[in-house]
């Protein structure tokens, strides 16, 4: 850890944002508290974002109460592959991933082999708040596999990036690429080592990537090049990531996103109150984004306006360089602004 | 920023109204704004509990005479249907209720309020001397030969009765002073040695005064007669050089309290300590007098000295977490914690507290293998931490080490809470958080305890509660702070090409 300061001054001129502010400015201000259980139960998500036919994990199966857990292998029986997770989880914990299903057993992600009751245990473990924040009885979502994308491969180690994506009133303002890194022992938290890629939000290419606030060029463990990273259906996800603003009504929200080989862009959670080190990754300050936000008058635009808006907007490349996929006529684009 | 201009106001009003109250009651009243220069008043109450038979009652309670270093600026009492007066027999007050007819529990309450000061003299008056004790067998041998022994050995009275308390309070007690020990208490028997020995002495009662303590009973100490004076003897620890502290409560024999018509009595002490100026003092039954903290009962008084420092340590927690961004294991728990240390002191307050909670995290490590419920789980670690206590208590009296003793001040549903907390971090994000929030928890605490700890800072809050309003003001206003914290200019600092 480097013993360096940085004067306020030289922070704010890069319109970095601290955490009071984030506080007063934008979480107390734009997200309304009724709205966080919405966000902090994945469940209640997952069932939102379905309604809302936002792209998930299909929900396979949820499991409320112990008693279930008896009969869950009449359930398990028809899946091949599938993941559990606590609906109240914190950093990833509790998550099982199975990948096959044969006479044996169930197979791990790690390749080891499980048994019925093995998958009984950990439901158990999950209902009674094992996994959950603070110990509370919690319930455990059994939702279908997510398989990485073969693009992302060369910087995947044990498990899935993911990609957190700031929607600020429903416009995407910055995104990063968060690899779990063996330090981070799994876990895609940049504080505890993970690797987070800065991504442009024109193009989903790849900025800069910081480990321990230290930039890196390749993934640490797999040795995967950082540098030429370019997330595909970029705006596919952009739109999935602006249309959560609909169905939360949290202004100031953090999505989590993941590419399936198969189904691409998939919501995996949200966040009320998501981090500031995207800054970091980005090497750019949130602020002048936000701020450029609030100056829109128009809010009622469409998803796709605003998409568009923010590619253009936010972009590190030119406008024509950019490949706009809602740029009918030009004149529909975001809103105006003052 | 809509409502800046309201929000604003309302921070200059907080602010307007706790300045200027502290002023006009500093000038009007003439409270002292520093603590130290004043004069130190004792506000001491005496309450009596029994248990009246339910005919006629009396209840006789002496009250402290006339002396030296302490002068009786007020006295009242609390008794609701009692007939109440103060009479005067020689030398000792005597307060008199009186009640036709009262049935069951009894509180009656006597307040009294003494300036400490040293230049008020009561002439001394010698007293006739009691007479001897007429000593039975064995214990009158016994009693000559210990005097044999101390007589050569000593000038006068004083160091006589010097010698006396010595070799009773050795760790091997002389043969005939241990027999005597055994048929009579300590003051008991340096009083009758005394008195053997031709020396004028006399058993006293004295209350030992000790701000903010409660439910206290009265000491016995001997008194010595010599050079026009008496000499207080305590038997524990002899002469007694500075008795500033020490409230002679009775004198002569009468017993200190009297019910009569009435059962299980019992006589009990608070006290709290103020600093008056002189002039407060004469314009005592100022106006606002009524509605001050001054007019509480005095344990009660005792809690507000404790309880108007709590919002200091809340601005300490809101200006290192806001302003600097320390992490802190539970927000308001670096408060209590400090609490808990004035009445520990700081180091041993540190180290018990990280001897308990790492003693707890070890036992807790166990529990999550158990796999409880969380409140079955909480509620172990309560008694977990009772026990622990328990042990450090009794083990830290046994090696002669008293400070362990203090660790019972600890909150413990705080502490069994700090140990979950903890715990669960330590699960979820690692011992390195776990010693960063445990570090920054206890860095608070101790920030909160030295700002509390201050003269100034526990004169101010209890003589003017009024500035709480200031606190609140800026509390506010630091809630509405949206600049960067301290740590993030060195968490950020990669912007800083």
């Amino acid at each position: 850890m480097s013993r360096e300061w940085v004067s306020p001054r030289v922070l704010k001129g890069r319109g970095i944002l601290g955490m009071n502010q984030r506080n007063v400015d934008f979480i107390s201000r734009y997200n309304p508290r009724e709205r966080y259980p919405l966000v902090d139960d994945k469940l209640r998500t997952k069932l939102i974002a379905e309604k809302a036919k936002l792209n998930v994990p299909k929900l396979l199966h949820v499991v409320h109460t112990q008693h279930e857990i008896e009969e869950i292998q009449h359930e398990l029986v028809k899946l091949k592959e599938f993941v559990i997770k606590p609906a109240q989880g914190s950093g990833g914990k509790g998550i099982l991933v199975i990948v096959d299903q044969n006479e044996e057993g169930f197979t791990k992600s790690s390749g080891d082999v499980l048994v019925l009751n093995d998958i009984k245990r950990h439901l158990s473990n999950t209902l009674s708040g094992l996994h959950s924040l603070g110990g509370k009885p919690d319930v455990a979502i059994i939702e279908t596999l997510v398989r990485v994308s073969p693009l992302f491969s060369h910087i995947s180690y044990e498990g899935v990036p993911d990609i957190r994506l700031i929607v600020f009133r429903g416009y995407p303002v910055m995104g990063m690429l968060r690899l779990a890194t063996h330090a981070s022992d799994g876990k895609a938290n940049l504080h505890q080592g993970a690797v987070g890629v800065g991504l442009d939000i024109g193009t989903g290419r790849a900025i800069a990537a910081v480990q321990n606030n230290k930039l890196v060029t390749t993934h640490p463990d797999t040795g995967g090049d950082l540098t030429d990273i370019s997330v595909p259906d970029w705006p596919k996800l952009l739109n999935l990531a602006a249309r959560c603003y609909e169905v939360t009504l949290l202004g100031y929200l953090g999505c989590d996103i993941v590419i399936d080989q198969d189904k691409g862009p998939l919501l995996l959670e949200l966040n009320a109150r998501p981090g500031l080190s995207i800054q970091i990754a980005n090497d750019e300050g949130l602020l002048p984004r936000l701020r450029q936000i609030e100056q829109l008058e128009d809010y009622y635009v469409t998803v796709e306006d605003r998409v568009d808006f923010s590619m253009r907007t936010f972009s590190h490349y030119s406008v024509d360089q950019l490949e706009l996929p809602y740029q009918a006529d030009g004149q529909s684009q975001g809103g105006t602004i003052t | 920023m809509k409502q800046r201009g309201p929000f604003l106001f309302l921070v200059a009003l907080l602010m307007v109204t706790g300045l200027g109250t502290a002023t006009f009651r500093h000038n009007a009243y003439r409270i002292p704004l520093l603590p130290g220069t004043q004069q130190t008043v004792w506000q001491v109450e005496a309450r009596v509990e029994y248990f009246a038979d339910g005919g006629s009652t009396q209840v006789l309670l002496t009250l402290p005479p006339e002396q030296t270093g302490f002068r009786s600026i007020n006295e009242s009492s609390a008794s609701s249907g009692f007939g109440f007066e103060l009479s005067t027999h020689g030398r000792q007050h005597r307060a008199h209720w009186t009640k036709r007819n009262a049935t069951g529990e009894q509180v009656l309450y006597y307040k009294l309020e003494l300036v400490q000061d040293e230049g008020y003299r009561v002439p001394a008056e010698e007293q006739d001397p009691a007479p001897s004790r007429a000593w039975d067998e064995p214990y009158l041998t016994a009693a000559l030969q210990v005097l044999q022994a101390a007589i050569p050995e000593s000038a006068d009275e004083k160091s006589l009765a010097q010698q006396l308390t010595r070799q009773m309070n050795r760790a091997r007690i002389d043969q005939n002073l241990s027999l005597l020990l055994e048929e009579y208490s300590e003051p008991e028997l340096l009083f009758d040695l005394l008195n053997t020995a031709g020396a004028s002495a006399r058993a006293v009662q004295v209350l030992e005064l000790e701000d903010g303590r409660r439910r206290q009973s009265l000491k016995e100490y001997v008194q010595v007669w010599q050079d026009g004076e008496w000499h207080l003897i305590d038997p524990a620890r002899g002469l007694v050089a500075d008795d500033r502290q020490l409230l002679l409560w009775q004198t002569t024999t009468p017993a200190v309290l009297e019910v009569l018509g009435g059962t299980n009595s019992g006589v009990t002490f608070s006290m709290i300590s103020q600093s008056r100026s002189a002039a407060a003092l004469t314009s005592e039954r100022a106006p606002g007098y009524d509605i001050s903290l001054y007019s509480l009962p005095i344990a009660e008084q005792g809690m507000f000295k404790l309880i108007m420092l709590l919002p200091v340590g809340a601005l300490v927690v809101v200006l290192m977490r806001v302003l600097v961004g320390l992490k802190t294991s539970g927000t308001f728990m670096p408060v209590l914690i400090a609490l808990a240390f004035l009445q520990t002191e700081l180091v041993p307050g540190l180290v018990s507290f990280i001897l308990v909670v790492s003693l707890g995290l070890t036992i807790r490590s166990y529990l999550s293998d158990l796999n409880l419920l969380l409140v079955a789980r909480i509620a172990t670690l309560v008694i977990l931490v009772i026990g622990i206590i328990t042990v450090f208590s009794v083990l830290s009296y046994q090696f002669g080490f008293n400070a362990g003793l203090t660790i019972t001040f600890f909150p413990m549903i705080i502490l069994a809470w700090t140990i979950e907390r903890m715990s669960i971090t330590w699960e979820e994000a690692g011992p390195r958080e776990v010693l960063l929030q445990g570090g920054g928890s206890l860095l608070v605490a101790t920030l909160a305890f030295l700002v509390m700890d201050q003269e100034i800072t526990r004169h101010l809050a209890f003589n003017f509660p009024e500035l709480h309003f200031c606190v609140l003001a800026v509390i506010l206003l630091l809630g509405r702070y949206t600049g960067y914290r301290l740590l993030e200019l060195h968490r950020f600092a990669v912007f800083k090409k």
